[in-house]
């Protein structure tokens, strides 16, 4: 794909005081994790038999994984619509996306109460096809491991360039007489180094077989992670029980996918002080609202061809819930419609979380909150409950930053400024106050 | 550009959305129907004979407690551990009597445990089948060295059966399984019908109950409601009910004669069947996205031969 100079290390240090903090948080997640594993499930946390699944499915696995779908919805953008314009967005894209996943499938790890019997996804007189479960699993691991590759020449590049400072670093460091003799490690590095010189350009050549791959598989399993919620037929309130639901499902993680590609970018751009690739976002933004109204139509269309539309305004604990998620998503898509809107990062990013929320919220509405087992049966997650989730979130804010620094992740802006007209991006680098970059021309490509 | 993007993204929202729509609308092509198999095995309790004398809860208990793993639950009054004191069922508890009173005058007995579906939610939902149905008994069965401990189960399960050990750290799905190990086997008749001193709970093959159930409704119509809750509920059950009350005051929920499961498994059936729309996707993603490429790449190598 010969794209490697597009990418670029964040220069900097990694152990920077939020690394500590964020780091404090993972180990009490982890602490609980702990316990969990020793004292059972019931000791952290607050599901019961009427509530079998909380936060851990709800937001780990089932928000989650569609927060994690920017790389699925920029790799859409970029292969399939052919925007090679936004190829410099997807390595972070699908960096996120690889965090958000590992870290479901760790977080199912917990959730499960017998881990241990796991294996049975791979034999195949296990298999249940009628399960929904069934198919969310297969294709989450596979997706998992579709990503890792996708992700792997950025490591590989980083290898072959390597002048291994770090683990020269580490052995000066060591007791002399439990360290490696030098001229044997660098042989060794030497052999890694040339490796990933063979592998990189092998890898490349096949590689759009497996990024395809991974735009089919989200496509099976965020579908599913709604069909899951199909048999729950007297549990669910009537508001989200549909037969679209797998339709609606695909949809949402679509909608938040872009959503949370363009709030990714903001974000790290304002941390790291890198100026904002407004272009590519309000590019972005503008599609968006297309997906929202399809989603839009279907849930209302749906609710009118099941009458339900008098349960959606009734104004109860369940239409509360159901009018914030819609409002949310609605008028977020709404001002994307206003083309300025697109043009400044500040409304990019205030529309793009709103649509977050509104998207998320359906997941928990549909998971969780329009969840009733029957009478008596309550669910708020416990302290313990909410740290572990907190605890995997901030791993995954640290396992990003990690990478960033280590691997060329993050669009090569000297390449992007030469692209465009040289003196505005270079101007626009040492603003900080001025957020909105002008609205150039489109790439060249 | 502008419009074209708009025009492609429709085209394959478009396309994407038709396929999932056709599934979505849940049409009854792919409705294989549910056989209901009247020779499979089951219970019919009568709450108007029970007395609630709870001798069928400690019957299974003494039964199954090595082969289900069943605890004693204490009182929260009893400090000294004598009594069992179950309010609800749990994984220690497979089976329960409740007394449900609306006054002084008008009270009923119910008994909870699995309703051994004929088309059961958790056998359908389960992903490594340690959930199963017996071919000739009927009996839903719970296989605890399979079971990965996902509760999807629970989710599934219309009745709120099947219960989790959350206290345990090796913890298991617990709920009735006719006593297919224990009593079934060695009596031939379940640990709680056998020990029933008030003849509320009959054993027998499901039609032989039905028949029953009629039979009663027939002859004493005052005493009961005209229902025999069971027979049709989620597909039909094997365990069937009659009562003086209304169920849904028992505790027992209302459910349509469709099974949960069968309305799941028609949306997922047409969705994968075969294996086809997946693979075609995957086929018609690639095509685009190697043709893609390909454009992109002349591009490139247009790009690079122009700058020098």
């Amino acid at each position: 794909m010969g794209h490697s100079e597009e990418y670029k290390k964040l220069e900097g240090k990694i152990f920077t005081k939020s690394f500590f903090i964020l780091l404090s948080v993972v180990l009490l997640g982890f602490y609980f994790v702990g316990v969990r594993y020793v004292k059972g499930i019931g000791a952290v946390s607050n599901m019961s038999d009427g509530y079998p699944w909380g936060i851990w499915i709800t937001y780990d696995v089932a928000t989650g994984t569609a927060i994690a779908c920017g790389g699925y919805a920029v790799a859409i953008l970029v292969y399939i619509r052919n925007r090679m314009q936004y190829h410099p967005m997807i390595r972070s894209a699908i960096l996120t996306s690889m965090f958000g996943y590992g870290l479901a499938g760790f977080s199912v790890m917990v959730d499960l109460g017998r881990p241990w019997n796991a294996y049975n996804f791979f034999i195949p007189s296990k298999w249940q096809a009628n399960s929904a479960m069934f198919e969310v699993a297969l294709c989450v691991m596979a997706y998992s491991t579709v990503l890792i590759l996708e992700f792997l020449p950025a490591i590989l590049t980083s290898i072959e360039k390597s002048k291994w400072d770090r683990m020269n670093a580490i052995r000066n460091w060591l007791h002399p007489k439990i360290a490696p003799d030098k001229k044997t490690m660098e042989d060794k590095l030497e052999m890694v180094r040339l490796g990933a010189a063979w592998l990189n350009p092998r890898l490349n050549k096949v590689l759009i077989f497996f990024i395809v791959l991974g735009i089919t598989l989200p496509t099976m399993h965020q579908s599913s992670l709604g069909s899951l919620l199909l048999i729950a037929s007297t549990k669910l309130h009537p508001l989200w029980h549909t037969g679209f639901l797998p339709l609606l499902f695909l949809l949402n993680c679509v909608f938040i996918g872009y959503s949370i590609a363009i709030l990714e970018s903001i974000i790290s751009s304002y941390s790291f002080k890198r100026p904002f690739e407004i272009e590519e976002l309000s590019g972005l933004a503008g599609l968006i609202p297309f997906v929202t109204v399809i989603w839009l139509t279907v849930v209302i269309g749906d609710l009118a061809h099941r009458n339900q539309i008098s349960a959606a305004l009734k104004g109860d604990f369940y239409s509360g819930w159901f009018m914030t998620e819609f409002l949310l998503v609605a008028c977020g898509s709404l001002i994307l419609f206003v083309k300025k809107a697109r043009k400044s990062a500040r409304w990019l990013f205030i529309s793009a979380s709103m649509i977050v929320l509104g998207g998320a919220l359906y997941r928990f509405n549909v998971y969780l909150i329009g969840f009733n087992p029957g009478q008596g049966w309550k669910y708020f997650p416990s302290f313990a409950e909410v740290m572990i989730t907190v605890g995997i979130v901030a791993l995954e804010i640290l396992g990003y930053k990690v990478f960033v620094a280590l691997f060329p992740v993050l669009p090569n802006m000297d390449l992007h400024g030469a692209h465009k007209k040289k003196g505005h991006a270079k101007k626009h680098k040492g603003s900080e106050a001025d957020k909105t970059l002008p609205a150039g021309e489109a790439h060249a490509h | 550009m502008k419009k074209t993007s708009r025009r492609d993204f429709l085209k394959l929202a478009g396309a994407t959305g038709a396929g999932l729509l056709a599934c979505g609308a849940g049409n009854a092509l792919a409705n294989e129907g549910l056989q209901v198999n009247n020779d499979e095995l089951g219970m019919l309790y009568d709450a108007t004979k029970c007395v609630g004398c709870k001798a069928c809860m400690s019957a299974c208990k003494r039964v199954n407690s090595d082969y289900g793993s069943l605890s004693y639950e204490k009182a929260k009054f009893d400090e000294d551990g004598l009594w069992d004191a179950p309010s609800d069922l749990s994984g220690s508890t497979r089976t329960l009597i409740k007394l449900f009173k609306e006054s002084e005058k008008r009270w009923s007995y119910v008994k909870y445990s699995c309703m051994h579906c004929q088309k059961p939610s958790c056998v359908s939902v389960c992903p490594v089948s340690a959930m199963t149905k017996e071919k000739v008994s009927g009996i839903v069965d719970y296989n605890k060295n399979t079971c990965i401990g996902c509760r999807y189960c629970q989710i599934a399960c219309p009745y709120n059966i099947p219960k989790f050990q959350w206290e345990k750290a090796v913890p298991q799905i617990v709920k009735c399984d006719l006593c297919k190990a224990t009593n079934l086997r060695e009596k031939g008749i379940t640990a709680c019908a056998e020990t029933c001193p008030a003849g509320a709970i009959k054993f027998g093959k499901r039609k032989d109950l039905l028949e029953e159930a009629h039979q009663r409704l027939k002859d004493a119509p005052d005493k009961y409601v005209a229902h025999v809750y069971g027979e049709h509920e989620g597909g039909g059950t094997n365990h069937l009910y009659l009562a003086s009350m209304p169920f849904n005051k028992l505790g027992l929920p209302e459910i349509k004669p469709e099974a949960p499961a069968e309305f799941s498994e028609k949306i997922q059936h047409t969705i994968y069947k075969g294996f086809i729309a997946p693979v075609a996707l995957y086929s018609t993603l690639c095509f685009i996205a190697v043709k893609n490429m390909k454009k992109h790449q002349g591009h490139d190598d247009d790009h690079q031969k122009g700058g020098k």
